[in-house]
């Protein structure tokens, strides 16, 4: 649009300005290390310490059935996390966007704010203290006579599915009322008028509606629940494995880099993958994520 | 149903109940920590002891309270100088970055755009290793060939910078972004035809009209790497930053100097909320 206006120059300094230093940004920091991501899960170290190709990497990834067994885990939790994400906070973001006031719910959206920029360490740490056998839940549970025993939930997969939906709803609820916010209230009084009933309005308007924001969150919240570590590492038992704590291991416990890089890499597969499908099939653009 | 509509009292009293059980959901984690920081107790649970500041202020070796910690004073400053300097060069980069992609036409400007969004869908945790990886690697063909030894290309204190403004400048970029959409171009283009440069143009037109959007991504790029662990994880070397630091307490020896800590950080992110929503209410009204 700019040149129709002014005369084109045969070089624009500007865009030179502009791009050096995006160039070098993307580049050196996501193009180069996830190449050499790609290229070191491919080398293994021979006897004489030099890097030489190999698949012993992703090999050892499919023999062993802890590995592919904690990868097939970790995806399937992660989409069944999203899901929980959506049942749990559409209400929410339903009831905040057209229910109550803006005033009111001002004061709500502040509330939901304070848990995300907190950060989930503090968070995590939170469940753990009230979750523990000697927690607060338990402590108080048993103080009003409903239990006797202290009930074990610290270090279950209870535990750390609680955790990982605390820390990922809330990047559902954003995009979610964002876009309930667009919709016209008189298209649902139009369709209660004519006799709909919640189920028939929710189910073809509402949701058809927030589609574009369910999606966005949707990507979000699978992204950081499959690419978690914290909750599944402070909550989550020894049965709970989570496929970063493979990862995690691999680097900073063996020390097998080019192990870790393979896995890591098929995460990197495993979680593009699925967010490609979801845009696919929701014909929704990367972008609009972000947004 | 919604605000215009009537609705049966159960529902709407239904309803009510499971918005307040959610927000009970909500703050109970917060709570919780919050309130056992100030319990006169060496564990971190019940039974209430009695009301003390000892997690914040004592000196002694049973308790060595937060201000006390010379390793926890540490980590905090670390995080905080990290945060600034990730913030400052995401808040530059990630701005260029949206006027590069918003009001440019080159060469493979989708691809660009692309490679700019994805830190959005990879997992911290990928981002860690990555750069773990490639600069490890860059630092050994340094000292190979050159025999110097960088300390950057190692897990240390830049390494983490580096790794944490990799997503910082996507976010600013997006924010940004969004409000450049708003921007009438023709503003700049006044300020072309008044023969001011491309560059006084941005600056002194383009750039005054963002300045809303530009610290407020500074403060999201700010909180990002405040509290940021996947990545910074696999990254960090000798100083630990606070995420860090803390992690490792919890793995390993719990006290409620962690409480203390906690509490501070809720304590000052609600601060900052509140402030922040009652401006944004002056500024509506």
């Amino acid at each position: 649009m700019q040149q129709s206006i002014k005369p084109k120059k045969p070089f624009n300094v500007t865009l030179y300005l502009l791009i050096i230093p995006v160039l070098l940004w993307l580049v050196l920091l996501i193009v180069l290390p996830h190449l050499d991501l790609l290229i070191s899960s491919f080398q293994i170290e021979n006897d004489n310490g030099d890097k030489v190709f190999s698949l012993d990497n992703y090999i050892a990834f499919f023999k062993e059935e802890i590995y592919w067994l904690t990868f097939v885990k970790t995806a399937a939790y992660a989409i069944g996390v999203t899901a929980l994400a959506f049942i749990v906070t559409f209400p929410i973001a339903f009831y905040l966007t057209k229910v109550i006031s803006k005033k009111n719910a001002a004061f709500f959206i502040l509330l939901l704010l304070i848990p995300l920029w907190v950060g989930e360490l503090v968070t995590v740490y939170g469940w753990m203290v009230l979750l523990g056998d000697h927690g607060i839940i338990n402590h108080f549970l048993m103080a009003i006579g409903l239990i006797d025993e202290p009930i074990n939930m610290l270090y279950t997969d209870f535990s750390m599915i609680l955790g990982l939906l605390y820390m990922s709803m809330l990047f559902m609820v954003v995009p979610v009322m964002s876009t309930l916010e667009s919709l016209d209230d008189s298209l649902i009084e139009a369709a209660s008028d004519l006799g709909a009933s919640k189920w028939t309005i929710f189910r073809t308007i509402i949701i058809p509606y927030s589609m574009p924001g369910i999606v966005s969150g949707a990507i979000i919240v699978f992204m950081l629940v499959i690419g978690d570590y914290l909750a599944p590492n402070i909550l989550g038992g020894k049965s709970s494995l989570w496929f970063t704590e493979q990862i995690y291991n691999k680097f900073l416990t063996t020390f097998n880099w080019n192990e870790g890089a393979a896995f890591g890499f098929l995460l990197l597969m495993l979680s593009s993958g699925i967010i490609w499908l979801v845009l696919k099939l929701s014909g929704q653009k990367l972008d609009r994520v972000g947004s | 149903m919604i605000r215009s509509l009537p609705n049966t009292a159960a529902y709407t009293l239904g309803y009510r109940i499971y918005v307040a059980l959610f927000f009970l959901f909500l703050v109970m984690p917060l709570i919780a920590i919050s309130v056992l920081a100030f319990n006169d107790s060496n564990y971190i649970a019940l039974p209430w002891n009695g009301f003390t500041l000892d997690w914040f202020f004592s000196a002694t070796d049973e308790r060595e309270g937060l201000f006390a910690d010379s390793n926890l004073m540490e980590s905090i400053v670390t995080s905080l100088t990290t945060a600034l300097i990730v913030a400052t060069m995401s808040m530059v980069i990630g701005t260029i970055a949206a006027l590069l992609f918003e009001e440019e036409q080159f060469k493979f400007k989708g691809l660009l755009y692309f490679l700019a969004l994805t830190p959005l869908v990879i997992p911290g945790v990928i981002l860690g290793i990555s750069i773990l990886l490639s600069s490890t690697y860059a630092g050994n063909l340094i000292e190979k060939n050159f025999g110097i030894d960088i300390e950057l290309f190692r897990p240390s204190y830049w390494l983490v910078i580096f790794g944490q403004f990799s997503f910082g400048a996507t976010y600013v970029m997006l924010l940004v972004a969004a409000r450049l959409k708003k921007f009438d171009r023709s503003l700049e283009e006044a300020a072309l035809s008044l023969k001011a440069t491309r560059i006084q143009a941005i600056w002194y037109v383009t750039i005054p009209f963002l300045r809303p959007a530009i610290i407020g991504a500074f403060i999201v790029a700010f909180l990002l790497s405040f509290s940021n662990i996947n990545t910074t994880i696999f990254l960090v070397g000798s100083d630990p930053t606070l995420p860090i630091d803390l992690y490792s307490r919890i793995r390993f020896s719990s006290t409620p100097v962690l409480n203390a800590i906690s509490f501070l950080i809720v304590l000052v992110i609600t601060l900052f909320a509140v402030v922040n929503f009652f401006i944004k209410r002056k500024d509506t009204t």
